[in-house]
């Protein structure tokens, strides 16, 4: 998120305080008051992970606090998770698999790495699934998990 | 001196390695502890040695050794193991019987015996305390007397003594490990040097790291075994080996070795109980360097804990002095108490 704040003391408070009262985590603050705006303002860009619905809400807080947005950058998938399969994983239609992932608008297969080591043998894949956070994650992973069953295939997940 | 009578039932790999462990540190044991272990009888399958004077337990172990039990002065042909228990004045009882996970017997019959006649038990045998913990738990309450089995998880690794005895204000959120050695074998070896289960498995078989029939370890029923004595030990569930989610690692393929690694991961059987859920054994990722992510025959155990975080143990999960090392240390924790 880019801001731009008015050069006089307390004004970064008055930005982030929202930030925790909404449940955000934020991970970084540039505070750039070497680069002031034509209008005198300095621009501050923050870096924070918070839940997909609470962003509104908090946006609107902070512009009826006087905090000018400039913009806000959402990089939606968050979570990152590594699960390997083995089994007839072709066979079973892995585009299928994917889909069935991809189609929940929450998480989405990011990266596959497939070896197949002999025509009737077990394949195994690795599979990383971005999610848009820890909740999204775990219900991908539970339909992962069905998926898997359904399929006969072995889920590998991370501890 | 505290003079303290004992009896080993089940003179094999475990109950011979007691005795010559306990034979090699008698004077260590003396001296530090002021107490003086007397093993007064031995049982066996097929008969026992009674002797309340006290049985040389080197002696005993060569014997055994050389597969000439019976030819004792104090043997007993064909006595069975109840009656010595309910008979020989002893103290504690050493229950080193094989594991049967179905009935637990011949263990459970030992260990309810010497309950109910007063004596403690200290046992590395895992059928017992997985099939039938809570009454074990209540008879010894109801008599007065210690159960105490710190090498039926993870062998010479310190799990439930630790729980016990160091992190008593601590109450443990979950637990996760390693907790067989053999699976873990196998895993390193096929990860390290590209190979297929199969392969492995009867390198390990030739190497005595795996058993005949591997199935008990490979399938995962001996980490759930141990899961289900930690869970109703240390959780206070009531659970036994149908309560397990179990998934062993004979699906586990060196393709799939190599691409988790590739992506800086190591495949591991994992035992895990979390916040008193139902526990799982299964194959899970681990990343490299992580604390769980230990190689060859070790077992590794992770206790999430309120006030102290993480705390991991790792080591040997198997093998009869290392064993012996949580067998002791059952032994003068009674003393002690």
């Amino acid at each position: 998120m880019d801001l731009e704040l008015k050069d006089m003391p307390g004004q970064l408070v008055l930005a982030l305080q929202p930030i925790s009262e909404f449940g955000g985590n934020i991970v970084s603050v540039i505070h750039h008051r070497d680069k002031k705006t034509p209008r005198g303002l300095i621009p501050v860009q923050i870096t924070f992970e918070i839940d997909e619905g609470k962003l509104e809400g908090l946006i609107n807080r902070m512009k009826s606090d006087g905090v000018t947005i400039v913009q806000v950058g959402e990089d939606r998938l968050l979570e990152r998770v590594v699960v390997i399969l083995i089994g007839h994983i072709i066979h079973s239609d892995i585009r299928d698999t994917i889909d069935r992932i991809d189609s929940t608008g929450y998480a989405e297969v990011k990266d596959l790495a497939v070896s197949m080591p002999g025509v009737d043998q077990h394949s195994a894949a690795r599979m990383v699934i971005n999610a848009t956070g820890k909740k999204e994650m775990k219900k991908a992973i539970q339909l992962l998990r069905n998926v898997a069953h359904e399929k006969n295939l072995l889920l590998i997940e991370p501890i | 001196m505290k003079k303290v009578r004992i009896l080993i039932i089940g003179f094999g790999v475990i109950g011979s390695g007691v005795a010559r462990v306990i034979s090699e540190k008698r004077e260590f044991i003396r001296s530090k502890y002021g107490i003086d272990f007397k093993l007064v009888g031995i049982g066996e399958h097929n008969g026992c040695i009674v002797c309340p004077n006290g049985i040389d337990p080197m002696r005993a172990y060569e014997l055994k050794r050389e597969s000439t039990l019976n030819r004792h002065p104090c043997w007993k042909d064909k006595m069975n193991s109840i009656d010595l228990i309910k008979e020989a004045n002893a103290d504690i009882v050493i229950e080193a019987t094989p594991t049967n996970i179905n009935s637990g017997e011949p263990g459970l019959s030992h260990m309810m015996t010497a309950f109910n006649a007063k004596k403690h038990v200290v046992t590395s045998n895992k059928g017992p305390p997985a099939v039938a913990f809570q009454n074990l738990r209540k008879t010894a309450e109801k008599n007065g007397v210690q159960f105490r089995f710190e090498g039926s998880v993870g062998g010479a690794m310190p799990v439930l003594n630790l729980v016990r005895d160091t992190l008593q204000a601590n109450e443990i959120l979950g637990i996760e490990g390693i907790l067989n050695g053999t699976c873990n074998y196998i895993l390193t070896r096929m990860s390290t040097e590209g190979l297929p289960y199969e392969h492995v498995l009867s390198e390990a078989q030739e190497l005595g790291i795996a058993e005949a029939d591997p199935t008990y370890d490979v399938e995962g029923i001996d980490t759930a075994c141990k899961l289900v004595i930690l869970a109703n030990a240390i959780f206070g569930m009531n659970v036994s080996y149908k309560d397990v989610d179990v998934t062993g690692i004979t699906q586990i393929t060196p393709e799939a070795l190599k691409l988790a690694s590739d992506d800086g991961y190591v495949i591991k059987l994992i035992g895990e109980i979390q916040d008193k859920n139902r526990p799982m054994v299964a194959p899970r990722l681990v990343p490299k360097g992580h604390p769980l992510a230990v190689g060859g025959t070790l077992n590794v155990i992770s206790l999430r804990t309120d006030l102290a975080g993480e705390i991991t143990v790792t080591g040997k999960g198997a093998g009869a002095v290392e064993t012996s090392s949580s067998i002791l240390s059952d032994l003068i924790g009674i003393c002690e108490a």
